[in-house]
């Protein structure tokens, strides 16, 4: 093997395999090179690429996106990633933005725009039908200085307890109207030598948001709609006597001995999808589960709403009302690109929702337009009427947060609390002092 | 698929070759000048693109991230020490700091200690099963920071006392009457719990240094200290590791490196939570998530201060050998 | 080969002895006769043995199990009626191979590693071959460059390097991450290649020049061939790194399936319900298979190529 003439050889093969990489490239458009973007963005047709959190497991995403593809000739092409963050600020860091960001945080959307990293769309879309069309309140998620900056696309409930249906009743178990009631269940059912929930906040890279959610909820339910807002704005603080004991409630309810299966360190140690299981042991190693409309995904395949779970929603506190909390997700425009406003425009139609999010289940629609009827199957059903017996919604608060907050310290704080490492007043004050100050 | 394995197949051929490709052009172009140039210059030509390489995509963007870090989240108003005030005065950041010392101790140590005694042990045993041994002891090596993570996430997980346990540390445990344990939640030892999965896979990596070290170390010594009556562990201590020294210092500075900037196990397993954050990690949480670009810029150049002090002892090290 | 062996550093001809640490073909220092170990010391290897193979058996067992069973019981219980085929299923791997996008991942990975490993040795070859056997002005400044740059900590350059990358329109692009691999993975790669290259004999270059060689036909006929055992204890390092490597991956090119490669993939298994643990498995496994084939047909080179310099007994 002589150096000089096979070095030489792989050079000339190199150049031509750069040449033919080149050609197919226009075909393709894959494989080798560019993952599209915004160049060639010509008209409606141009290629669009969509960034989002939510990894479409079930695959009802890519197959609407390939449908629509099919019907207006667009080349859509959708990017999940469960480190959205990183590959949103990345791909915008090194000039290749997607074209549009489906953001799972309201507070994360907000911080694009304000570094003018995504589009106000006010000029864009129909604002005035979208406001009219969309869920009560849920606008408000898109505007950021009363300019429209994403449009709300799906929404999933988070004052939601379920149970065991079956042993929930032979047990003459009754569904709570109040937080009292609530406590009292819990104290029945202990008493009857049942662990009452069964919670789980363990979400490796986001560990402690359900634990979150609890307290928001509650802030919501003991403080109302005006106090949650001021406290999600920062006015008021986590250490606020006010935020102290809705915090407490939850304190009272899930963290005295014997409430909850494994204690405080079964709470932090189990994983948030793992929790419900024990619902479903014969008999049920606990009875009840606060969690999100989504985790239904989590229950065995084998298990029949109606007989062996139902869901309730998480009962009014003294504030008189019923207020909802929930979370969802918002689509934003980072380019300039034709094509990926009437994408975005078709992500508002109900046919969308349908074909997509609809089918896989444990999600709901932002918008009026598809209504509880229409949902395949019984559990949103119930859940779209959860959302319609609701009088006011409120965003997941550690969404609105700044990202220090919501996706930081009220997280890693709440784990600390919960696993006795500092008491309710530290973490609060700690959670305070890592808000930042412009 | 065809067309996407051809394209694949393309790609790689245009990377490697385009690479190739540039030394001969490189060279045939030298060869044309002048003797006298030619040698001058040749030299440069071969370093000149790896030069060109680490000054592109190391040195200048380091540079820049230095500049950075005197700047606010944004990058756009000078905002002097701030960021480095803030190392050591925001808890979580500071707890990092702490936590990454401890793990530039204990791990390397602990993967010397347990590759010496891997290769020691294994020396004294058959070449078939000799060779079997270090083979298992290396095979984590080829295993990814995820890959490992979900491998012991199987170990250490944790149901509450009385339910079926999923972990094997506590099946064992409980088999054993006690309670089962919190392994990561427990700030006591959590730390070392996840140090356990690095040391887990890179001590073959020591072992395998340190074995051909150990058979390196000449017999006649060995023999010579025998004759005079020292015992086993006194000719292993005083003969032979004073010999292997030299390994012992590359393995030990080649596994810092590594753990200064471990990252991917605390990410997975724990993300920093119960106390057991570390600088790598925070970086990226700083950088992503908060966009805290100021700040993290800070954090990684005080990491690569914290690895000055291993450079000048690499250069050290490196220049002695010249001078043999 | 007992006593007088060579030490590795100084020729390459020491090289069985470097084989053999792995294969332990060679006599040992404590016993020469017998090398049957006491019992003790058999137990003490065994048990370590045990504690390296056990977690990995235990993601094993795990990935034939089906979603309610990983998260219901241990898998040690199948341990009890392995025999029982019901409780197993390949499920997981039709699932995680054709419906998580993990084949298109498997060939981005391959697009991403191969030339983020040829290109460093490639230029750090010739570098390599400057730094021992030219002499120029320079020479050992630029050195110590590499050198000292061995420690610095890659993540330095994220931002920095993202926005670089955007002005010149590579980010999403397997150029991209070619370019920082290739600098990152270059400190060592010229660190090692120099240390072997120098501790080639002096007279088999010189003779090489004496027959009329140039210098560029002394370096791709001589010093390559004679450098394998280094070029390939820094391929499998490289390797490794780029394949099992995340974070550089998921910066530099994203989640588009088109560039996704599997450590990226398999951290999205995790998915947004955190708890696809079956999946998660017999991802890990996938992913553990193209580095286990690389490195056990690669790893008689490794000690070769690594202790160059280093290991002077």
């Amino acid at each position: 093997m002589t150096g000089r003439t096979w070095m030489h050889r792989l050079a000339v093969l190199a150049v031509f395999s750069l040449l033919a990489a080149a050609c197919l490239q226009e075909d393709s458009g894959g494989g080798g090179g560019t993952a599209g973007g915004t160049e060639g963005a010509d008209g409606a047709a141009g290629p669009v690429t969509m960034l989002g959190a939510f990894t479409d497991e079930d695959g009802y995403f890519r197959d609407m996106i390939n449908e629509y593809n099919e019907q207006t000739g667009a080349q859509v092409e959708y990017e999940g990633s469960a480190d959205f963050e990183t590959v949103a600020v990345s791909r915008i860091e090194g000039g290749n933005p997607p074209d549009i960001l489906l953001f799972p945080q309201p507070g994360l959307m907000a911080d694009f725009a304000r570094r003018d990293q995504i589009q106000p769309l006010d000029d864009k879309v129909d604002r005035a039908d979208i406001e009219e069309r969309l869920q009560a309140g849920l606008i408000d998620l898109g505007l950021v200085d009363d300019q429209l900056y994403a449009i709300p696309v799906t929404i999933n409930l988070k004052s939601l307890v379920w149970y065991p249906k079956k042993a929930f009743d032979d047990a003459g178990y009754e569904v709570p109207e109040t937080l009292d009631d609530l406590k009292s269940l819990t104290e029945q059912i202990k008493a009857d030598g049942t662990d009452p929930w069964c919670v789980g906040i363990e979400a490796s890279g986001s560990t402690g948001w359900v634990a979150t959610d609890w307290i928001e909820d509650l802030v919501l339910r003991q403080g109302g709609p005006e106090l949650y807002d001021a406290w999600v704005a920062g006015d008021t603080k986590f250490s606020d006597p006010e935020i102290i004991a809705a915090a407490e409630h939850f304190e009272e309810l899930v963290l005295t001995d014997g409430n909850t299966l494994g204690g405080r360190t079964g709470i932090v140690t189990t994983p948030f999808g793992d929790a419900p299981a024990p619902l479903f042991e014969e008999p049920p190693a606990c009875m009840l589960h606060k969690q999100a409309s989504f985790i239904f995904g989590s229950f065995p395949e084998e298990a029949e709403y109606g007989t062996d779970y139902d869901v309730f929603y998480f009962p009014q506190g003294e504030f008189e009302g019923k207020p909802l909390m929930g979370a969802g997700d918002i689509a934003s425009l980072a380019t300039d690109n034709e094509a990926a406003v009437e994408f975005l425009k078709h992500l508002t139609t109900a046919e969308s929702f349908e074909k997509s999010r609809a089918q896989e289940g444990g999600t709901l629609f932002a918008y009026t337009d598809f209504t509880a009827d229409q949902y395949p199957n019984e559990v949103d059903k119930r859940q779209a009427e959860v959302l319609e017996e609701a009088d006011s919604f409120r965003f997941d608060g550690s969404d609105l947060m700044p990202g220090e907050v919501g996706t930081g310290s009220f997280w890693t704080e709440m784990v600390s609390y919960i696993n006795n490492e500092k008491d309710l007043q530290q973490a609060m004050e700690a959670i305070d002092s890592s808000w930042p100050s412009n | 698929m065809a067309i996407k394995i051809i394209n694949a197949i393309l790609a790689m051929a245009a990377g490697v070759g385009g690479g190739i490709a540039l030394f001969v052009i490189l060279n045939a172009v030298v060869e044309r000048l002048p003797i006298r140039w030619e040698r001058r210059i040749k030299p440069y030509v071969f370093i000149g693109p790896a030069i060109f390489v680490v000054l592109a995509f190391l040195v200048y963007p380091a540079v820049l991230t230095i500049y950075g870090s005197f700047f606010d989240a944004r990058g756009e108003n000078f905002v002097g020490g701030e960021n480095y005030v803030a190392l050591f005065t925001d808890d979580a950041i500071f707890r990092a700091i702490v936590n990454n010392l401890k793990w530039m101790v204990v791990v390397p140590a602990a993967c010397v200690v347990v590759g010496l005694a891997v290769a020691t042990l294994a020396d004294r045993l058959s070449a078939k099963w000799e060779s079997v041994s270090k083979s298992i002891i290396f095979l984590p090596m080829a295993i990814s920071f995820v890959g490992a993570s979900t491998i012991w996430g199987f170990v250490y997980a944790f149901r509450p006392e009385g339910r079926p346990q999923i972990g094997l540390l506590n099946q064992i445990v409980t088999w054993l009457g006690a309670s089962p344990v919190a392994w990561l939640q427990a700030r006591l030892f959590n730390d070392y719990m996840l140090m356990i999965v690095f040391v887990w896979l890179q001590a073959g990596f020591a072992m395998v240094l340190l074995s051909a070290a150990l058979k390196n170390v000449p017999m006649d010594t060995i023999e010579a200290a025998r004759v005079d009556g020292a015992s086993e562990r006194q000719i292993f201590f005083r003969v032979v590791v004073p010999q292997m020294f030299s390994t012992i210092v590359v393995v030990f500075t080649t596994v810092l490196i590594g753990v200064m900037k471990v990252f991917d196990i605390v990410r997975v397993m724990t993300n920093g939570n119960f106390d057991t954050e570390v600088i790598a990690n925070r970086f990226i949480t700083e950088i992503f998530t908060f966009r805290q670009f100021g700040r993290a810029a800070a954090i990684v150049v005080f990491l690569m201060i914290a690895t000055i002090p291993v450079m000048v002892v690499n250069i050290r090290r490196f220049r002695a050998q010249e001078s043999l | 080969m007992t006593t007088s062996t060579p030490t590795a550093g100084e020729t390459p001809g020491g090289a069985a002895a470097d084989d053999a640490a792995i294969k332990g073909t060679q006599p040992s220092k404590s016993a020469p006769d017998d090398r049957r170990g006491s019992p003790l010391v058999r137990g003490v290897v065994l048990a370590m043995c045990l504690v390296w193979t056990i977690p990995t058996i235990g993601l094993l067992v795990s990935s034939f199990r089906t979603r309610t069973a990983v998260t219901g019981s241990g898998w040690w219980t199948v341990l009890a009626s392995p025999l029982d085929f019901t409780q197993w299923t390949v499920q997981n791997y039709g699932d995680v191979l054709f419906n998580s996008g993990m084949g298109q991942s498997f060939i981005n990975t391959a697009i991403v590693t191969i030339p983020a490993t040829v290109i460093p040795i490639t230029a750090a070859a010739f570098a390599a071959y400057a730094f021992s056997w030219m002499r120029f002005p320079g020479r050992e400044m630029l050195f110590v460059l590499f050198v000292g740059l061995l420690v610095v900590p890659t993540q330095i350059t994220f931002i920095p390097l993202l926005q670089r990358f955007g002005n010149l329109g590579i980010t999403g692009t397997f150029l991209s991450v070619w370019l920082a691999h290739t600098g990152f993975g270059m400190p060592l790669a010229v660190y090692l290649l120099r240390n072997y290259m120098g501790s080639l004999p002096r007279e088999v270059i010189e003779s090489a020049k004496v027959d009329g060689a140039s210098e560029f036909q002394t370096f791709t006929r001589l010093i390559l061939p004679l450098s394998a055992p280094a070029l390939a204890a820094f391929a499998i390092f490289q390797f490794l790194w780029v394949w099992n490597d995340f974070i550089h991956a998921l910066v530099f090119l994203g989640a588009l399936p088109d560039v996704k490669v599997m450590t990226v993939n398999l951290a999205e298994l995790i998915g947004q319900r955190g708890q696809d643990w079956h999946l998660l498995t017999a991802g890990a496994f996938v992913t553990m298979i193209m580095p286990m084939i690389v490195f056990f047909s690669l790893q008689r080179f490794f000690v070769r190529g690594m202790t160059a310099g280093s290991v002077k007994g």
